[in-house]
């Protein structure tokens, strides 16, 4: 880190909990918008559950349309949190502690509206998909076929949403403690339970640093699983052949990281241009998020190639004839020039420079890009792979997403931007402890002739 | 009896000090004035790096808990997808009843299930958390200063607060926390 500010426990007090504190002018407006563009999604779930499957694009052979893509892609936001917060915390970067927060709560909420886009929406009969899933109609003696990825898919993305929210509510605690006893009444007494009487003692400390670690290296484990998992839903069906790939999960969770971390780097601007925390996240925290996409993205372009590679040395006829109509066919061969450029050939070489890696703006619609990219590039996967005619089918078509699609995969957006929003105004979204750690082993050192900011730990 | 009714007479009071310094000089001459590390301990609203008060290093039993979290988990992974393919035996192209790749995947997921919640639990529990009394506490130890808070019998007490104010505490308060 280049800058050296050094605040007070109260100054970080009073900054990061304004939000919490004060309802900002542009809040209100916002969150009923989200909470409308929900409602909207809401009723549109309402109509398919009375008509059927029927009022959606979906049809023979396209079984999987927008809600699966949406379900891919919120899981791959989903991953934000842990590359964020768990593997820079378990490295030891500084710069992890304004945005670690944000991060995780992005993780739990991107997975809520990735369950709401496949297992609430997708399956057609949500009320079964309880004894699909678990061990608990006794009297019928049916239970879960658990050599189907549609099991281990659900016991993935629930260990992922149990251990995220866990992670986030544990690091909770000691900025609970804080805004107890800035408040009164009613306030003071919720966040009195909430905080658990945490009065930060040494003990408490020790422990909560050891629970980021600890946490941080159990939840790992599971988000390598998750995204595999998610992938595999693709590679060992009996489908569409471009999708048996032994690829898929590395490839699926590099892809995961690139949009996670874009999207991470997208709410790091939010939260400076909507709740002000230019003191808290500045320059330098972007210009390092940008030089980790630059690796993160040439990485998963990587596995995009070899992707690719491996499909067209094979000369197998799915695999060639997937590929083409990916590429040559309308509309996907033009979506899959605006993937490319969205996903790679437009940021990247825009984060080789310095300026653009620390601009706000600049950093914002960058990333903004990536996660259009990266959407489209799991609807270039998914769609063509089902609509394509293989051997012995007796129809095939096309593939259109009606409007009650759309407006359910607006109302994931809606529902995790409406859920941010609410979080913090219930909870500080950086952590208010984590940043006065770093403060108090911040200092500035003189070598020869130059003075520069230090971070010191043990 | 007797010694319940001593944890029963105890009384708290509480120091606050502007500086590392200062609170780590009163913890020391608190020892020296006779008192028991039990009796003192030191609150902070930030994580300070262990020892820097001279206070004893807390002692913890955490990494117990994802251990017998993850048997427990692989144990009920193992156990669920057993019985789901016993009870329900549906022979797929020749092969065994039981699915070990399969099983693997669910037994994999609920293991770290396992381990992590009772690592959860296992911080809530070696923080001594919920804590329903506050003991000695000031909300001003959150906006920064640091807290000394010494809980011993009424007749110790007058003696921890001329030690306090001695190595410099700028306000001192005693009896219960002034938070509830």
């Amino acid at each position: 880190m280049q800058e050296h500010t050094q605040l007070t426990q109260k100054q970080i007090n009073d900054d990061l909990l304004r939000s919490v504190f004060t309802v900002p002018r542009w809040w209100p407006g916002s969150t009923l918008i989200l909470l409308l563009i929900f409602i909207a999604g809401a009723c549109a779930f309402g109509y398919m559950i009375n008509k059927g499957l029927g009022v959606t694009g979906l049809n023979r052979p396209a079984y999987w349309g927008v809600y699966i893509v949406n379900f891919v892609f919120w899981i791959g936001i989903s991953h934000a949190g842990i590359m964020v917060s768990a593997i820079l915390r378990l490295t030891q970067a500084e710069w992890r502690r304004p945005i670690t927060r944000a991060a995780e709560v992005l993780t739990v909420f991107s997975l809520t509206s990735a369950l709401m886009a496949a297992p609430l929406t997708h399956v057609g009969r949500q009320w079964r998909v309880l004894y699909w899933v678990f061990p608990y109609d006794f009297a019928r003696g049916v239970w879960p076929n658990v050599r189907s990825p549609f099991v281990w898919d659900p016991s993935a993305v629930m260990t992922y949403l149990i251990a995220s929210t866990l992670f986030v509510l544990i690091c909770l605690v000691p900025d609970l403690a804080i805004i107890r006893d800035r408040s009164k009444g009613l306030r003071k007494k919720i966040y009195s339970v909430l905080s658990l009487g945490w009065r930060g003692t040494p003990r408490q400390w020790k422990l909560q640093t050891v629970a980021g670690i600890l946490l941080s290296a159990l939840v790992l484990p599971v988000f390598a699983s998750v995204h595999s998992i998610v992938s595999w839903d693709f590679a060992v069906q009996i489908g569409p052949e471009a999708w048996h790939s032994t690829i898929f999960a590395p490839y699926f969770i590099i892809g995961a990281i690139h949009s996670g971390v874009s999207a991470v780097a997208t709410l790091m601007v939010v939260m400076v241009w909507a709740w002000g925390y230019k003191t808290y996240i500045t320059p330098d925290h972007l210009d390092a998020i940008g030089r980790l996409l630059i690796v993160v993205a040439v990485t998963w372009f990587f596995f995009f190639f070899l992707e690719w590679i491996y499909a067209l040395y094979t000369l197998e006829f799915g695999e060639l004839a997937m590929r083409e109509l990916q590429v040559f066919s309308w509309p996907y061969g033009a979506l899959f020039i605006l993937f490319l450029f969205t996903a790679f050939l437009i940021p990247v070489p825009m984060w080789l420079f310095r300026n653009i890696r620390r601009s706000y703006l600049w950093m914002f619609i960058t990333t903004i890009l990536v996660n259009i990219g990266m959407w489209l590039e799991r609807f270039l996967i998914i769609v063509p792979g089902v609509i394509r005619r293989g051997e012995l089918m007796f129809n095939w078509g096309t593939y259109h997403p009606s409007i009650i699609e759309i407006l359910m995969v607006l109302a994931t957006f809606g529902w995790m931007m409406f859920g941010l929003l609410v979080f913090s105004k219930i909870f500080p979204l950086v952590p208010l402890f984590d940043v006065k750690e770093g403060m108090v082993g911040r200092d500035e050192i003189k070598i020869g002739r130059r003075t520069v900011p230090a971070s010191i730990r043990e | 009896m007797n010694s319940i009714s001593n944890i029963l007479n105890q009384q708290s009071i509480l120091g606050l000090f502007s500086t590392e310094d200062s609170a780590a000089d009163a913890l020391d001459a608190l020892s020296e004035a006779g008192f028991e590390p039990k009796e003192y301990e030191i609150l902070t609203g930030t994580p300070y790096p262990e020892g820097t008060f001279g206070e004893e290093e807390p002692k913890h039993k955490l990494f117990r808990f994802p251990l017998i979290g993850a048997a427990c988990g692989f144990i009920i992974g193992l156990g669920l997808t057993t019985a789901t393919q016993l009870a329900y035996p549906v022979v797929t192209g020749g092969k065994p009843i039981l699915s070990i790749p399969a099983m693997l995947i669910i037994m994999y997921e609920g293991t770290m299930l396992g381990a992590i919640l009772m690592t959860v639990a296992g911080i809530v529990f070696e923080s001594r958390l919920p804590r329903l009394f506050m003991g000695a506490y000031s909300p001003k130890i959150t906006e920064g200063f640091i807290g000394v808070a010494v809980t011993s019998a009424p007749e110790k007490i007058q003696k921890a607060e001329e030690v306090l104010k001695k190595c410099g505490a700028e306000e001192i308060t005693s009896g219960q926390d002034t938070t509830e």
